[in-house]
């Protein structure tokens, strides 16, 4: 059964279909969609705090309980059970991470936008930086830093095991915790972004070859539906698992643990 | 001299088949114990239940480093 391409629909999907012109042609090449979205992005949830919280009353209206819904899910099951009682200090940064990490995210399945910035590794990437930055100054600052390096470095285990050990702790506190964190985040939205391409695309395809496959490109664009809803499911879950891992790295540096 | 067979074709779809087992079991296990848990001690799955989430992110963090790095990779 062969198939004959359309030649306007970008198959297969690629790396390419990720990289965007600029909004407006032959100006910055740097003003894309991408760029724009984490604009509003950040535009949307500053407005959004600012408003809701503007005059907080005892009896919550519908945003101030809203908003103060978010912020406590993060102040009570993140910041509160993984670092502690003095964790609550951290909330309003774990907070402002999710939030964007899940905004950002989002704007990978609304119809019409279906790009997030987070599929470009550069903004995970920066987010983890700071995370990374976070993490080893609150420690530093706790412990000073011969002993939060001693506390991070030497794992409680025999003398003659610790050469091989301390490379391996070395290299899994400070240089896998944030490329982890980055790539995890950035693997998921690209690898969804992908899968809907290939199925949204492939419908296309389908309905433009032979007559025998046009009606198959309903099946792909059903999955395509459920993917979504199973992507959904995704930025949610990347969000919190950013945010909780940001601050189960802030609890491991505070610890007196060795 | 001429080959006598050859295969073509992007290695790096193989190599993502084989880097999707060891995650695959991975989650699999996450959820497994989960269940378990829960089966015999139902109070703890409120407890517990976070690091379901925690332990599947971190675990699908090697599958999908082998999505990104199938295409780095590729061709």
């Amino acid at each position: 059964m062969s198939t004959s391409l359309a030649s306007e629909i970008p198959w297969p999907p690629s790396v390419d279909d990720f990289f965007l012109p600029p909004i407006v042609e032959g100006t910055n090449p740097w003003f894309t969609k991408v760029t724009l979205l984490v604009w509003i992005a950040v535009a949307a949830l500053i407005i959004f705090f600012l408003v809701t919280y503007r005059e907080p009353k005892i009896v919550p209206t519908k945003r101030q309980w809203i908003a103060e819904s978010i912020y406590g899910f993060v102040r009570n099951n993140v910041a509160k059970d993984l670092i502690g009682h003095d964790g609550i200090r951290f909330a309003p940064y774990l907070t402002t991470l999710f939030c964007f990490v899940l905004l950002t995210n989002l704007f990978g399945i609304v119809p019409g936008i279906q790009m997030s910035p987070n599929s470009h590794i550069a903004f995970p990437a920066i987010l983890a930086i700071i995370s990374w930055v976070l993490f080893n100054v609150v420690g530093i600052r706790q412990h000073g830093f011969a002993k939060y390096m001693k506390n991070s470095l030497i794992p409680p285990a025999p003398w003659f095991i610790l050469p091989l050990l301390i490379p391996i702790e070395f290299v899994s506190t400070f240089v896998f915790r944030p490329f982890t964190l980055a790539v995890r985040l950035f693997a998921n939205m690209f690898a969804g972004h992908m899968i809907l391409l290939v199925f949204t695309l492939g419908g296309f395809v389908m309905l433009n070859s032979n007559a025998w496959l046009a009606p198959v490109s309903v099946v792909s664009w059903l999955m395509a539906i459920a993917l979504t809803f199973l992507e959904a499911m995704v930025i949610v879950l990347q969000a919190y698992v950013f945010t909780v891992l940001t601050a189960s790295y802030i609890q491991g540096a505070l610890a007196e643990e060795h | 001299m001429l080959p006598l067979a050859e295969i073509t074709g992007s290695t790096a779809a193989i190599g993502y088949g084989l880097a999707a087992i060891g995650p695959g079991i991975g989650v699999g296990l996450i959820f497994a114990s989960y269940v378990q848990a829960t089966a015999r001690q139902p109070e703890s799955s409120r407890l517990t239940q976070p690091f379901v989430w925690i332990g599947f992110a971190v675990v699908e963090a090697l599958a999908l480093l082998g999505i990104a790095f199938g295409f780095i990779w590729a061709g």
